[in-house]
């Protein structure tokens, strides 16, 4: 007997008890899995279930399931006076509130012809511009504690503190606000706040140069970041993406450029857009800094603005806000801003009486979660956390 | 181009299709026939001229005798807009071609509008409610919709006596 086949004959068939367990195994490898992610999961930002298919560890199909929060926007809407919608719009996105107070109230505006002053314009340039800012900063914190990062968290939610004071100051809520009405303002600016925002701006600069030491370059972010969950533009054009995911695939689109409104276009900023700086363009990680970018465009924003408030006369905030809102124009309108999520449109029909008589709320978060089943498959489990995190969903607005 | 303009050159196109400029403040739209739906949508994406990329918006809605879908439309390298009317009287199920094989968008909208009118949109690829429960009764911003009194034991409306069991049932 040679020497190889005595290694043969050492090895032999393996025992039954092996041999089953094999089989077993090759079972689950050839049958997918059904993995439900959610609706109780910290990574689904919200409660959001995904129904996963899965081969071992990657995803063959994902199929988000949503409605947990849907509480029927519209058609509580359709029961309430135009004015009281207001702050009912507060709670669709609510981080960023002052952003859907104003998509709204432009949108009656532009119904009912009624004008604001500049003075009015710039004072709502410049919460949603603050607004913006906190939206980002609970973005991307909430994504790298998603990715496995948690001082960033910390670190850009005591940020958000000073804004969230600010606002508070300015009208009392620090969440909700209900601060932008139709025609004007809940409050004029109190004495000595543009103060203290110059004073935030100055303190905020350098945060966002520590933030990219931090977070945004490190190496272990980069690397869990690029190339993965890749968007391509015509993908996202297709889906309605919007706001930084559009811009993230490259597409310089940006309606505050695009299609401005409450004199937008007389403010000195960019666009920043995806370049694919360490892998493709549309991947989580050109997602990721655009939101970055953006934070140091709205600072620029926010400091021309106060620098118009304090050279600006003032000027009776509710000056038009109309008296009575029973016999209104009829018609429809859609109106559309850039909300920190992408755009937030308002298709609103009136029959002319005191309450509106359809109110759709296009929501950012409910078009952008709509292209994860074309985009889940192939994807790992893992990539799939930081997917829902790159295109930074809130589900009070998803499911309204 | 203008509205105006838009109709017109969709005229010229498609001289078959039923098409109707409404005058509606402060933008006016175009009323469609289902059955030219699609045919026209894919004109509106493809043509030229028209180059309809997106579709920004999507809602149901009820008229006095009608069931309607609103398409709201956006060309991102033209830069201009177009809302597209398209329904059928509610007194039999609504039926309307869906157009998600020309926008993707149109997709989960169309399932809302279904969720929510019961608006049937046909040859739609995944077609099931979005955000109601699956086995939820009725399409709640239909003006008549009278909201079920118990779903799985819940009791959902307000008007049950106080000293009512889950089941709405008298204790």
């Amino acid at each position: 007997m040679s020497e190889k086949q005595e290694l043969n004959l050492s090895i032999g068939p393996a025992p039954e008890k092996i041999q089953k367990a094999l089989q077993d195994y090759e079972y689950a490898h050839g049958e997918p899995m059904k993995v439900q992610m959610g609706p109780q999961h910290p990574a689904t930002h919200g409660v959001l279930r995904v129904e996963l298919e899965t081969d071992g560890e990657m995803i063959l199909t994902g199929t988000p399931h949503i409605g947990y929060l849907h509480r029927c926007f519209e058609k509580v809407c359709e029961n309430m006076t135009w004015v009281q919608v207001v702050p009912y719009t507060d709670r669709l996105d609510y981080v960023s509130s002052m952003n859907n107070n104003l998509a709204y109230v432009l949108g009656c505006e532009k119904l009912f012809e009624i004008e604001v002053s500049e003075r009015v314009q710039t004072i709502r340039v410049l919460v949603s511009e603050l607004n913006r800012l906190t939206n980002h900063m609970l973005a991307i914190g909430a994504y790298g504690l998603d990715i496995g990062a948690w001082t960033p968290f910390l670190f850009l939610i005591q940020e958000r503190e000073h804004v969230l004071d600010l606002f508070e100051e300015l009208c009392g809520g620090r969440l909700l606000y209900n601060y932008i009405w139709i025609g004007g303002l809940s409050h004029d600016i109190p004495d000595g706040w543009l103060g203290k925002v110059r004073d935030y701006l100055s303190y905020m600069k350098g945060k966002i140069e520590e933030l990219n030491t931090l977070l945004s370059f490190n190496k272990i972010f980069i690397e869990r970041l690029a190339n993965v969950a890749v968007i391509p533009a015509d993908v996202c054009i297709q889906y309605g993406l919007t706001g930084p995911n559009l811009r993230g695939a490259g597409v310089k689109w940006d309606l505050r450029k695009d299609e401005p409104y409450s004199g937008y276009e007389t403010y000195d900023f960019e666009i920043p857009v995806g370049t694919g700086e360490f892998g493709t363009v549309g991947d989580c990680f050109d997602r990721y800094i655009v939101r970055v970018r953006e934070m140091e465009q709205s600072l620029r924003i926010i400091e021309q603005a106060t620098e118009r408030l304090e050279k600006m006369p003032g000027d009776d905030v509710k000056a038009n806000i109309p008296k009575r809102l029973t016999k209104v124009n009829k018609g429809e309108v859609y109106f559309r801003t850039e909300h920190p999520k992408g755009e937030l449109g308002f298709y609103i029909v009136s029959n002319g009486k005191g309450k509106p008589y359809r109110l759709k709320c296009r929501a950012p978060s409910f078009c952008s979660l709509s292209v994860m089943s074309k985009i889940a498959p192939g994807l790992l489990i893992a990539d799939m956390v930081a997917l829902i995190g790159s295109i930074d969903i809130v589900l009070g607005e998803v499911d309204r | 181009m203008t509205i105006q303009e838009i109709f017109n050159h969709l005229k010229s196109k498609l001289p078959s299709a039923e098409l109707t400029l409404d005058e509606i403040e402060p933008d006016g739209a175009i009323h469609i026939k289902a059955d030219d739906l699609v045919e026209v949508c894919m004109v509106l994406r493809d043509d030229e001229q028209l180059q309809f990329s997106s579709l920004m918006c999507l809602s149901g809605i009820e008229t006095a005798d009608n069931l309607a879908t609103v398409y709201h439309l956006h060309s991102m390298t033209l830069l201009h807009k177009v809302t597209l009317v398209c329904g059928d009287s509610k007194e039999e199920k609504v039926h309307i071609p869906s157009v998600s094989g020309v926008w993707a968008a149109a997709d989960w909208h169309e399932r809302e509008a279904y969720d929510m009118y019961g608006i049937i949109y046909d040859s739609h690829p995944d077609f099931r409610r979005i955000l109601c429960p699956d086995d939820w009764e009725g399409f709640p911003l239909r003006k008549d919709y009278v909201p079920q009194d118990v779903w799985h034991g819940i009791p959902l409306t307000t008007d049950l006596p106080p000293d009512a069991d889950r089941e709405g049932k008298m204790i």
